[in-house]
């Protein structure tokens, strides 16, 4: 009985119930390590991280996919040549096809504005991946620095800025996303970077908060300021550190619902402007004519979607099960 | 129990206010000012001055501020959203046309997802490691990822355009209770807008029951001799229901937020297509005012999660915490 409920809420394989020290220590009982399974033996923390990882097969299906799809978008380009960007290019050119279905000249057939969709699906993904990454980033990064701040002091301050994240927070996302979008007027790409991470930061916030609320009561912080560190020194160097496996897990996360997020606005509108694209974009455009049955135009970007979430979903577990983090999703 | 609600009533009324705060913020955010976004961006100097001052767009910040709160607050049945250009009429009344639609979407479909997802967490602990469990976890991974808008349209080409079993749209003119009176219509938006909360309910069922399992009284109650299934329904299934009622309040603005999509792919004239609608024209106060009331909603829904949750919880009940 005992061993089965090692599950964490939602997606995990982690004991919840039976108090597992947090730290390195306890990957120990993985199979790969060496018997005894001293925190420092064989070759030092990470490349036992790395191990661990490893052992999970979904987790290198997933890193396969991603690296694959990053290259399928960057790299792909400039292996196969298409017009992405010159929409008059239908115009000149006569025998150009819209909503031409699969087969010689376009291996994905083209879509309604005549461009061809392999091609744009590396076009567009090159915009999906690129705010995921970057968004996730600079959430991550905001929600850090304001989390550590607000744990580390404590008091009214922190009161204060824990009562901002729950009152940004219990705003419904879509709408939170589609307001910005309307002040803003012109979407950019970046200004999508920047109004997705707008929205994002606030859990890792709050979950670094709960963290350095934690770790500032260890012994090894209170050492730290008996020896004369800064204020400034314990938060970067002593708790942020000691926090990143929450970090690190959240941010690969993030990717994903970045990236799921993206795709929302997309559909609804609210993407980049033609002739840039994205997923969600793509998706939108296609299911407009779903009634035509040009399945081409709906089906591969929507399994790029799932297939690249799914991917970091399935990393961002393994993260948490080699990094010993207790973080729930949602 | 009465300390518990009132300290989180008090919470939620934090929050409002600083919901209104943030959306007023919002509204001063707008590049170039709302005279713009009105009057379009090449409106003269002149007629922005003349705009401002007719609207009290000149008066300072904070005066604003207690203009546009006074306005929500009294008469608090019909709160001043300001002015819809695009329906040339009064936001709450373009609101008001429009979020019982979207409260009952969103009632109906969280009322299913956890008629489905409790049973399907009790299932997977029972059948624990079997395939079954292995199939519904899978299942679980893909509706996660899955985005709200690819399910809807997959449902739409399959079940609507391929089989012709249910339309496309449910039918706009009804009334919000239509759901009761043309079921059919609805179902595939609350699968839709059901799929993804289905997913996660069940994942956390599955392991609150996990957790429930894992009791002293679990071994107590099996050490009196219970049968399997008094075990399972009478002592672990009541405890692991408590966090789940916590997680529908949590989950509420992710369901909202589903219901926005949910209603731009089947063309149901709630409270987010008519976000969407507005947005797409620019139209800034109906924006921020459907903003406001869909979070307002939200956040008077999870107190409610949580009166459910003190009245479940004996623990809290009887005033332990």
């Amino acid at each position: 009985m005992v061993d089965a409920f090692h599950e964490d809420p939602v997606f995990g394989t982690e004991a919840r119930s039976t108090p597992v020290p947090l730290g390195f220590e306890a990957i120990s009982p993985v199979e790969a390590m060496p018997e005894g399974g001293e925190a420092v033996s064989g070759g030092g923390i990470w490349i036992q991280i790395f191990r661990v990882f490893a052992e999970n097969k979904l987790a290198v299906a997933g890193l396969i996919i991603v690296v694959g799809m990053v290259l399928f978008c960057f790299v792909g380009p400039f292996i196969y040549h298409t017009n992405q960007t010159d929409q008059q290019a239908l115009l000149v050119t006569p025998h150009a096809l819209t909503n031409a279905p699969p087969g010689t000249g376009h291996p994905l057939g083209t879509d309604g504005t005549g461009f061809d969709i392999l091609g744009r699906l590396m076009y567009g993904g090159q915009t999906s991946l690129t705010v995921g990454f970057v968004s996730a980033l600079v959430a991550t990064v905001v929600g850090v620095t304001f989390g550590a701040i607000s744990g580390f002091f404590g008091g009214w301050g922190d009161a204060f800025m824990m009562r901002v994240v729950d009152v940004l927070l219990s705003i419904p996302v879509i709408f939170f996303l589609i307001a910005l979008v309307t002040i803003f007027q012109h979407v950019t790409t970046t200004l999508l970077i920047a109004i997705i991470a707008f929205v994002s930061w606030l859990i890792p916030a709050r979950l670094i908060r709960g963290e350095t609320l934690s770790l500032r009561t260890r012994e090894y912080v209170q050492a730290v300021r008996v020896a004369g560190g800064s204020r400034k020194r314990i938060v970067g160097r002593h708790i942020v550190p000691n926090a990143v496996g929450t970090i690190v897990v959240f941010a690969t996360f993030q990717v994903a619902d970045s990236i799921l997020l993206l795709a929302a606005l997309g559909y609804l509108g609210f993407g980049v402007p033609a002739p840039s694209t994205d997923w969600g974009t793509m998706l939108s455009n296609g299911s407009q004519t779903a009634g035509n049955g040009w399945w081409w135009q709906i089906y591969p970007a929507g399994l790029c979607i799932v297939l690249v979430v799914i991917a970091f979903n399935f990393i961002g577990d393994a993260l948490r099960d080699a990094l010993e983090v207790r973080l729930q999703r949602r | 129990m009465a300390g518990f609600l009132l300290r989180r009533a008090v919470q939620a009324l934090i929050v409002i206010v600083g919901v209104i705060l943030v959306v007023f913020l919002l509204s001063q955010l707008i590049p170039g000012g709302e005279c713009k976004a009105v009057l379009g961006p090449k409106a003269t100097m002149h007629n922005c001055v003349r705009f401002n001052r007719l609207n009290g767009f000149n008066q300072p910040v904070l005066r604003q501020f207690v203009e546009y709160l006074k306005g929500l607050i009294w008469p608090f049945w019909h709160p001043n959203l300001g002015y819809s250009y695009k329906f040339n009429e009064g936001v709450t009344s373009v609101i008001a046309q429009r979020l019982p639609k979207t409260l009952v979407l969103v009632g109906t479909s969280t009322i299913i997802s956890l008629m489905v997802a409790i049973p399907l967490g009790i299932l997977q602990v029972v059948r624990r490691n079997h395939p079954v469990d292995y199939s519904v976890t899978g299942m679980a991974f893909v509706f996660y990822a899955m985005p709200t808008f690819l399910l809807g349209t997959l449902l739409i080409i399959w079940f609507s355009f391929d089989l012709g079993w249910f339309p496309s749209q449910p039918p706009s003119a009804q009334s919000a209770w239509a759901v009761f009176t043309d079921p059919q219509a609805f179902v595939l938006p609350i699968i839709t807008l059901s799929a993804v909360t289905v997913a996660s309910f069940s994942r956390y069922m599955r392991s609150s029951m996990m957790d429930s399992m894992a009791g002293d009284y679990i071994r107590t109650a099996r050490a009196k001799g219970s049968s399997q299934r008094r075990v399972l329904y009478g002592h672990a299934l009541r405890n692991a229901l408590i966090p789940i009622l916590t997680l529908i309040g949590l989950s509420l603005p992710a369901i909202v937020s589903g219901a926005v999509i949910t209603e731009t792919v089947f063309n149901y004239p709630g409270m987010g297509q008519l976000t969407v609608y507005a947005a797409g024209n620019s139209d800034i106060p109906l924006v921020l005012g459907t903003t406001l009331v869909a979070t307002v909603a939200t956040v008077v829904g999870s107190l409610l999660a949580d009166v459910l949750y003190a009245m479940a919880d004996p623990r809290i009940r009887f005033g332990a915490l």
